[in-house]
C-alpha cells in the first residue's frame, strides 16, 4: 500500500503530458500548415485556461463561471492597449497590466463579498459578473469594437512578413522547410508563455498552499480549526486563477490579432472549460491538458473525419447521413457521455487511481 | 494555584427559545485534566464549540490567557493555542496520513501561503510530521489516505492532527467513541503522555468510567446546559445530585 515507487497509472499520465508537451514544441516543424499550427496555439492557452480553472473546481471546490470573464479583461486589456498605444511592446505590457489589475480587483470584490456563502450561491455571482462584462463588452462599443470586437497590429516580430533569418538570397530562411517568420515567432510566444503559467499552476499545487487548498476542499470545518483562514485561502486563490486567465487572454490576443465577445468573453468558452477539466479530471493539473487537447482537436477535425466516414460508407443506407459532417455536435456529445461513463473521474483522474490499485 | 489558562464567564448560547448553554463560569488551570460530563444533549459538545470558536456565545465571554477571544474566528483561537478535536472523525479523507499531520504543522509555523516550492522539498516540516507520526506510531501507514485507516487510527490520527498543533489548551470531544476495546489504551496513552506535561490544560468530554477514573484530576458536570457539579473525581462521583442524573442512567457502566 505505501508509495514506494509511483504506480503505473500515474507514470503513464505523466508521460502521456511529456509527449504532448513535446509534440506541442515541435508542432510547426512537424504539422506543417497554418489550421494545425491554430489548433496548437488554442491548445498551448485552453491548457493554462483549464489548469487554472482546476485549481479553483478541482483543488479547493470554488465552483464559478467568471473564468472567461477574466480571460476577456485580459483579451480586451492587450486589444485595446494594442489599438490605441499602437504596436509595441509597451502596449502589451499596458495591457496585460491593465488586464491583469482588473481581474484581481474584480476577484477580490468577488470573494471578499461572497466566498462565505454557500457554494451554490457564490456559482450565482460569478455567472451574473460574467453576463454583466459580456453585455459591458457588446454595449462600450467605442472602446470595445460592440460586437464586431477589435482588430490591431501585434509588435514587429509577430508579423507574418517577418523574417527572423535571411539566407543569402535576402529570403526569409527556412528550417526543414518552415518558414523563419514572424508567425513562428508568435507560436513559440505563446508556447513558452503558456508553458511557464503550467508550470506556474503545477508548482502552486505541490506547494503547502496546495495542501491547504485540498484541506479547504475535504474538510472546510477542520481547516478553519486547525488554524487556516478559509476565507482568505479561497480568495487568493481566486485572485491566482484570475491572474492566470487573464494573462492567457493577453496571450490569445496577441495571437489572434482580433478580440470580440466570441472569442474572448463568450459562454461558449466557460462551456468548453467545464468540459475539459471535467473531461481531463478535476484535481489532477495533469488533466487539464488531456482534456484540452482532447476537445480541441476534436472541434476542429471531428468534421473532417466524419466527411471521410460518410464518404466510406457510401452507398450503404442511412450510415452516411448518420456520419454526415454536419452532425457532428451529436457524435461530439455520444463522444463525451463515453468518456464521462468510462473515466468518472477524468481520464487523468481514472487512470491515475487505476495504476495505484494495483 | 497559577493564573487559569482557560475562563468561561457567564457563557451562554440561545438557538430560538432554547439554551443549550446556560451561564456556564469555569476556569481550566495548566496541567489539569478535566473531565466534563453529562447525559446526552446535556451541552458539553456545545460548550467545547463555543470555546474553539464554531458558535459564538449569545452571552458571556470565553477568555484564554486573560485575552477575550469571544468573537474571534476559529483559525485566530487555534493561533492562539487551543486545539480543538472532534467527536466525529474529522480529518482531511483525500490527503495521506502524512498530509494531514504536515497542515497541523504547517499552520502553526505560518508556511500555509507558500506557494512556490513543493511541500515535499521543505524538509523541517516532513521532519516535525515524523515526530508526530512516530508519537503515535502511524509512521508505517504515512502514505495512506486518511479515509482508507482503519477506524481505530483515523481517532488516532485525530490526536495526532492535535498533538501537531501544539496548543496549550487539549479539547477532546469523546477521544475513543466507537473504539473497540483494545485499541482504547492506545489513544487514552496518548492522552496520559500529554498530562504529564503538566503545564497543558485537557478538556475531555467522555463516557466511559473507566476512562475517567483513570485521566480526571477534576470532574466537572453538565445537565440541560448548566454547570451541576464541579470537583475532585470521587467526590463529584460521590454526590447524589449527580448519581441522579447522569450515573444513574448508565449504572453498568458506573459500576
Amino acid at each position: 500500500m505505501t508509495h514506494s515507487s509511483p504506480a503505473r497509472g500515474e507514470l503513464f499520465i505523466k508521460a502521456l503530458v511529456l509527449t504532448i508537451g513535446v509534440l506541442l514544441l515541435f508542432a510547426p516543424f512537424l504539422f506543417q500548415d497554418t489550421r494545425s499550427l491554430e489548433v496548437a496555439a488554442r491548445i498551448c492557452i485552453f491548457v493554462v485556461l483549464v489548469a487554472s480553472y482546476d485549481l479553483l473546481i478541482g483543488y479547493t471546490g470554488i465552483v464559478s463561471f467568471a473564468h472567461t470573464m477574466f480571460f476577456g479583461f485580459g483579451a480586451y486589456g492587450g486589444a485595446i492597449a494594442l489599438k490605441q498605444m499602437g504596436p509595441g511592446w509597451d502596449a502589451v505590457i499596458v495591457g496585460a497590466i491593465t488586464g491583469l489589475a482588473v481581474s484581481i480587483i474584480v476577484a477580490i470584490a468577488i470573494g471578499l463579498l461572497s466566498l462565505r456563502v454557500k457554494a451554490i450561491f457564490f456559482a450565482m455571482i460569478t455567472l451574473a459578473a460574467a453576463s454583466v462584462a459580456l453585455v459591458l463588452a457588446s454595449q462600450l462599443s467605442g472602446l470595445t469594437g460592440g460586437e464586431d470586437g477589435i482588430t490591431y497590429k501585434t509588435p514587429q516580430v509577430f508579423k507574418t512578413a517577418t523574417k527572423l533569418l535571411v539566407d543569402e538570397n535576402g529570403k526569409v530562411a527556412r528550417l526543414f522547410g518552415v518558414k523563419l517568420n514572424g508567425k513562428l515567432a508568435a507560436y513559440y510566444f505563446v508556447f513558452a508563455t503558456s508553458l511557464a503559467l503550467f508550470i506556474l499552476c503545477l508548482r502552486m499545487v505541490a506547494s503547502p498552499l496546495g495542501t491547504v487548498l485540498k484541506a479547504i476542499r475535504e474538510n472546510e470545518a477542520r481547516a478553519e480549526a486547525i488554524g487556516y483562514r478559509v476565507v482568505a485561502y479561497r480568495t487568493f486563490v481566486f485572485c491566482m486563477a484570475a491572474a492566470a486567465a487573464s494573462l492567457a487572454g493577453t496571450i490569445y490576443a496577441i495571437w489572434l490579432k482580433y478580440t470580440g465577445p466570441d472569442t474572448a468573453l463568450s459562454f461558449t468558452i466557460m462551456i468548453d472549460i467545464l468540459l475539459m477539466v471535467v473531461i481531463g479530471g478535476m484535481g489532477t493539473m495533469y488533466g487539464a491538458v488531456i482534456g484540452a487537447v482532447l476537445l480541441v482537436l476534436a472541434q476542429y477535425y471531428l468534421r473532417d473525419l466524419m466527411g471521410v466516414a460518410a464518404e466510406f460508407f457510401h452507398g450503404v443506407p442511412v450510415l452516411p447521413e448518420l456520419f454526415d459532417p454536419d452532425r457532428w455536435l451529436l457524435w461530439l456529445g455520444i463522444i463525451f457521455i463515453l468518456l464521462v461513463y468510462f473515466f468518472p473521474k477524468g481520464i487523468a483522474g481514472t487512470i491515475w487511481t487505476k495504476g495505484a490499485r494495483d | 494555584m497559577s493564573q487559569p489558562s482557560l475562563v468561561t464567564e457567564n457563557l451562554t448560547i440561545r438557538f430560538g427559545g432554547h439554551v443549550a448553554v446556560n451561564a456556564v463560569s469555569c476556569a481550566f488551570n495548566p496541567g489539569e485534566l478535566t473531565v466534563i460530563v453529562g447525559p446526552n444533549g446535556a451541552g458539553k459538545t456545545t460548550y467545547f464549540n463555543l470555546i474553539s470558536g464554531q458558535l459564538t456565545a449569545s452571552e458571556g465571554r470565553v477568555l484564554k490567557g486573560g485575552e477575550d477571544i469571544t468573537r474571534l474566528a476559529p483559525s485566530a483561537r487555534s493561533h492562539r493555542g487551543i486545539g480543538r478535536a472532534f467527536q466525529l472523525t474529522n480529518l482531511f479523507p483525500a490527503l495521506t496520513v502524512l498530509e494531514n499531520i504536515r497542515l497541523a504543522v504547517q499552520a502553526r509555523s505560518g508556511h500555509g501561503w507558500r506557494f512556490f516550492s513543493p511541500a515535499s522539498r521543505l524538509g523541517a516540516l516532513k521532519q516535525e510530521a515524523d515526530q508526530f507520526l512516530q508519537a503515535t506510531k502511524l509512521s508505517d501507514k504515512a502514505h495512506m489516505a486518511a479515509a482508507e485507516l482503519p477506524h481505530g487510527d483515523q481517532r488516532k490520527l485525530e490526536v495526532a492532527l492535535l498533538m501537531a498543533m501544539e496548543p496549550d489548551i487539549y479539547m477532546f470531544d469523546e477521544p475513543t467513541a466507537g473504539m473497540s476495546l483494545d485499541h482504547t489504551p492506545d489513544v487514552l496513552n496518548l492522552i496520559a503522555t500529554l498530562k504529564e506535561d503538566k503545564t497543558k490544560t485537557i478538556l475531555l468530554v467522555e463516557h466511559k468510567m473507566s476512562v475517567v477514573r483513570a485521566l480526571a484530576d477534576r470532574i466537572i458536570v453538565l445537565h440541560n446546559g448548566e454547570l451541576l457539579a464541579d470537583g475532585p473525581p470521587d467526590e463529584v462521583m460521590q454526590s447524589q445530585i449527580v448519581r441522579d442524573v447522569y450515573l444513574g442512567s448508565s449504572g453498568e457502566d458506573a459500576a
